[in-house]
């Protein structure tokens, strides 16, 4: 529940909304609480709302340690 | 573990093994709990110096009661409860949102707050009510969606807020004599939307060392060390380890909603009792969509679980190791208290993790 997801924006979208690709999945998600975010820029996804803007190391690593964590789930 | 930090690492880990003065430092986030299981460092680090895991789990917090007062409303045939995963299974006093869907309940799983709006349009002679559940990194997500839900007049759109804060539950950690606590390792994702300046104001006023840390077991050493270092210059202060994502202002924008949308409030917390100031609730103008007020929400009293001792372990009293249900009657797959539900549990990380010596 904390750790975010990360994605990559792939389109920015009308009231407030953008696509993005999460692991070669694409969703749609609010980008109401980072307004400035770009076209190509990552962000931490949490509850269906980009949370963060991060860099492309930060969302490769989240999303390596995410794998990580949830590979033990039954 | 990536290759390019393994040396990195070893110098990190030798000053921790270094370490000789006895040394309690709590982690206070869901994902550390598992990410520091998961590393295998508890077995690294010298056993004078212990790593706790506090109140850091969302679902593992909430009170008894609460969770019983929302049994009792989803037994209203007209409402339909939507929240997240994994709130489905944490037990009540005599059931579980789990068990009440079986029985017929109207109980659905979401992944964001904006699917409940979806449904509340979708299902306009229902009352659709989200159970708001998470810290300060959730609370902005359900405060937009409260707005959205003003602006478009979706009236029958209803929210149940959970929602707690994390710093000032931990002035409540660190004024406790029973609760030995030297340092904090602050969560990485909620500093990112608060910034620092609550645990600054939390480490000067506790002579506390603060440290903002990342997830990765390279990010926990490198916090860890930051501690110990601050320790031993008898320094306070707050840092940041996790630098690639928090900033020190935290997210304006996240903060600018949690303020207009949401008011501090007492909030009941599952090991630490009533906390004023560390819930939320919807302010007056949104009070109409405040389900507790709506629908009439009575307060129900805390029953503890018989043999469960998760509001010990959520404060850092014992470890999930010390009880005695652990792994014999309580495991994930039949769990007895939340902090075995959710797998940001500390009893459900140490059992995967770690599981008990004989
Ligand atoms: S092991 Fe089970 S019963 Fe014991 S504290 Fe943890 S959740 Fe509660």
């Amino acid at each position: 529940m904390c750790l975010g997801v990360p994605g990559k924006v792939v389109q920015i979208m009308e009231h407030g909304s953008a696509r993005v690709d999460v692991d070669g999945n694409q969703t749609d998600i609010s980008i109401k609480l980072t307004p400035e975010v770009e076209l190509g820029q990552f962000v931490l996804i949490h509850a269906g709302f980009a949370m963060e803007i991060i860099d492309q190391q930060v969302a490769e690593e989240t999303m390596y340690l995410l794998k990580e964590l949830l590979q033990y789930e039954e | 573990m990536k290759n390019d930090n393994k040396g990195y690492m070893q110098q990190l880990l030798q000053e921790i093994q270094a370490e000789t003065m006895e040394v309690s430092l709590m982690e206070v986030c869901g994902t550390h709990t598992m990410a520091i299981a998961r590393s295998g460092i508890r077995g690294l680090v010298p056993s004078n110096l212990k790593l706790l895991s506090g109140p850091g789990c969302p679902v593992c917090v909430t009170a008894q009661g609460d969770i019983d007062a929302v049994i009792e409303l989803v037994r209203d045939s007209g409402i339909t409860l939507l929240t997240f995963g994994d709130m489905m299974r944490v037990p009540g006093t005599e059931s579980s949102l789990q068990e009440e869907r079986s029985k017929g309940a109207d109980i659905r799983v979401v992944y964001s707050p904006l699917d409940a709006l979806a449904a509340a349009k979708s299902l306009p002679d229902r009352e659709v009510v989200f159970l708001g559940i998470g810290f300060e990194t959730t609370a902005p997500a359900v405060g937009i969606t409260v707005e959205e839900a003003m602006e478009n007049g979706i009236h029958n759109f209803s929210l149940f807020s959970l929602h707690k804060l994390v710093p000032p539950a931990l002035e409540l950690i660190f004024s406790d004599p029973d609760i030995n606590v030297d340092g904090l390792i602050c969560p990485g994702h909620v500093a990112a939307v608060t910034g620092v300046e609550p645990y600054r104001l939390l480490a000067e006023k506790y002579s506390k060392p603060c440290v903002v840390t990342g997830f990765e077991a390279v990010d926990i050493l490198e916090g860890v060390v930051m501690l110990l270092r601050q320790l031993h210059q008898d320094k306070a202060t707050v840092e940041i380890q996790y630098r690639r994502v928090v900033k020190k202002e935290g997210n304006l924008v996240a903060q600018a909603t949690l303020e207009k949308v949401f008011q501090a409030t007492e909030a009941r917390w599952r090991g630490l009792g009533s906390i004023p100031g560390t819930g939320l609730e919807l302010r007056r103008a949104y009070e109409k969509m405040d389900a507790r007020k709506k629908f009439g929400v009575r307060e129900i009293e805390d029953v503890p679980i018989k043999g469960c001792a998760c509001g010990e372990v959520l404060t850092g009293k014992i470890t999930p190791h010390d009880c005695a249900l652990f792994g014999k009657g309580c495991t994930p797959l039949r769990p007895i208290g939340p902090c075995m539900v959710s797998q940001e549990g500390a009893c459900a990380a140490y059992y995967r993790y770690t599981p008990l010596r004989d």
